[in-house]
């Protein structure tokens, strides 16, 4: 056995110096561990796909058979529709900062002002 | 628009050393082709909006005229939220995807070692020369955030960065690079078939050719021919050649050699391809491969390079500066530069005639037999990822007889 720390192995950074893009890097190392919360959200509740279909099929949930299940067309893309919604609920408000831009929408501030003008 | 729905893990081809991808693992990885999806599809396409609605006009108020070039455009976006929503998530994705491949490779490290010696031992098709030197291109940034290149070595006969490279491949273009990742391959056998239906090869050389991915479709393609894949890094040629090995390629050598030390005579070759090679070169590298190239073909000899398009008159600021994404914040320092050159006019200066220049685009088919039907692939050519049909738009490339 070589000795390794997969932990840290996986963990490793491309060499390079990183670009962050928000103006505060806080946000940036935030937002990264919100997404790798959610990947791992999706990783659970796929499983929990799999094991709701063996219950369906009457296979018993064992680990093993959790690592053998292959879903069929079908259920693969259910699965992947589920992949999509979900992301899509996630960024929301980016979706609707985006929406904004393009309907050209007010501020309430200025909204407010106009209303108030007489 | 509904957002389109890329293949499953699942399905694409099991690993060729038998690396074992877990349920969970492969959930991972459809999250991240998912995303990846979701971020060229549905967000992407607002930065533009935001270029065009807010960025470009806020620029001409405080300036006084016109953006002038792809750097201003991309200072410009530096500030706007949209983008910069855009930008990190498509970073950190990825980071995130060489994060999910390594946690694979790494806990069953031993297992794959062992199983790349044994299909590789005592093998005359597999050459590895230690005293080659990884050149300065390669050694000061790790291209498209790998981290480790492609010739990073933690204990003897590794191959895990490869490993991590070959299993996760999938993840950046969501499935368009087919279940084999080997849709660039494919494409170049058809388009040569296509083009040259009399094209005889005997000796064919891939350079640069990493795990040998796009090598074995030309030699499952030309199988009288002898088929040698050359690459700096031994751990990419240690794991292409276990791969080959493993699936019923005996014949395909591996050679490591530096481009700029190859040890053959000149004439050697018929063909030699280069697949998305030169971006991670430099200006001298290619100027003098390019000759060493035309040097080594045999008389009528061809030259074919899978490569980034130039940028021509008709590119706009905006589709240079997203092209160029990848330069500056996907750690591929020479794509920028690549993409303003003269391919004909460099082909030239390396000894080939004019008039035996060619250029094109490549497309595969979506291989038959993995993906369900209702998968769409996905386009991995540049950030804007139109969706459908991406295998149709193909590969640029660019090529001369010698
Ligand atoms: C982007 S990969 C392309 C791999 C392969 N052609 C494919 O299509 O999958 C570039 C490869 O070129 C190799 N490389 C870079 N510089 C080289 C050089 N000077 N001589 C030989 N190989 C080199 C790298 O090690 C890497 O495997």
């Amino acid at each position: 056995m070589t000795q390794i720390d997969v932990n840290a192995l996986a963990n490793a950074k491309a060499k390079g110096k990183r670009p962050y893009f928000f103006d505060d890097p806080a946000v940036e190392r935030v937002l990264a561990i919100t997404m790798a919360v959610a990947g791992e959200l999706a990783v659970t509740r796929e499983r929990l796909d799999t094991v709701e279909r063996l219950l369906e099929a009457g296979t018993s949930v064992t680990k093993a058979n959790i690592e053998a299940y292959r879903p069929d067309d079908d259920a693969a893309r259910e699965r992947q529709e589920w992949h999509a919604e979900y992301i899509n609920r996630i960024l929301r408000i980016v979706h609707q900062e985006l929406e904004g831009l393009q309907n050209d929408d007010v501020s309430p501030e200025q909204l407010a002002d106009d209303m108030a003008a007489s | 628009m509904s957002t389109p729905l890329p293949p499953p893990y699942d399905r694409t081809a099991p690993n060729a050393l038998g690396a074992e991808v877990r349920h969970d693992e492969k959930a991972r990885f459809d999250f991240l082709a998912n995303l990846n999806v979701h971020l060229g599809s549905k967000l992407f396409p607002g930065t533009k909006t935001a270029f065009e609605k807010r960025v470009a006009p806020a620029f001409k108020k405080t300036k006084g005229r016109d953006l002038a070039n792809r750097v201003e455009v991309r200072d410009a976006m530096k500030g706007d939220p949209v983008y910069q929503f855009w930008a990190a998530l498509r970073r950190n994705t990825m980071e995130m995807r060489q994060q999910a491949g390594r946690s694979v490779v790494y806990r069953q490290f031993d297992k794959l070692t062992e199983r790349a010696r044994a299909l590789n031992d005592a093998k005359p098709t597999l050459k590895l020369d230690p005293t080659t030197k990884i050149p300065r291109y390669l050694a000061a940034v790790d291209n498209h955030c790998m981290p480790g290149s492609y010739y990073t070595e933690i204990a003897p006969d590794d191959i895990s960065g490869p490993a991590n490279y070959d299993i996760g491949i999938f993840v950046t273009g969501a499935g368009a690079s087919s279940a084999r990742g080997d849709s660039g391959g494919r494409a170049i056998v058809k388009f040569v078939r296509e083009s040259f239906p009399d094209f005889k090869p005997k000796r064919i050389m891939d350079l640069g050719a990493g795990i040998g991915t796009n090598t074995l479709p030309i030699a499952e393609a030309f199988p009288d021919a002898e088929v040698v894949a050359v690459d700096v890094a031994a751990a990419m040629l240690r794991y292409g050649h276990a791969r080959a090995q493993a699936m019923g390629f005996n014949k395909v050598q591996f050679i490591q050699a530096a481009l700029e030390d190859l040890d053959f005579a000149p004439g050697s070759f018929d063909w030699i391809q280069t697949t998305m090679f030169w971006h991670e070169t430099s200006m001298p590298t290619l100027m003098s491969g390019l000759k060493r190239v035309y040097e080594l073909l045999a008389p009528g000899g061809m030259s074919l390079n899978v490569e980034q398009p130039n940028f021509t008159a008709t590119t706009t600021l905006w589709d240079q500066f997203t092209k160029d994404w990848d330069a500056w914040y996907n750690n591929e320092p020479f794509w920028s530069k690549l993409h303003t050159l003269d391919y004909p006019k460099l082909m030239a200066a390396s000894g080939f005639a004019k008039d035996k220049l060619f250029d094109g685009y490549a497309n595969s088919d979506v291989e038959p037999g993995f993906y369900p039907d209702w998968a769409k692939v996905y386009d991995r050519h540049g950030p804007e990822k139109s969706v459908e049909k991406a295998q149709k738009r193909g590969w640029y490339l660019f090529g001369g007889w010698k």
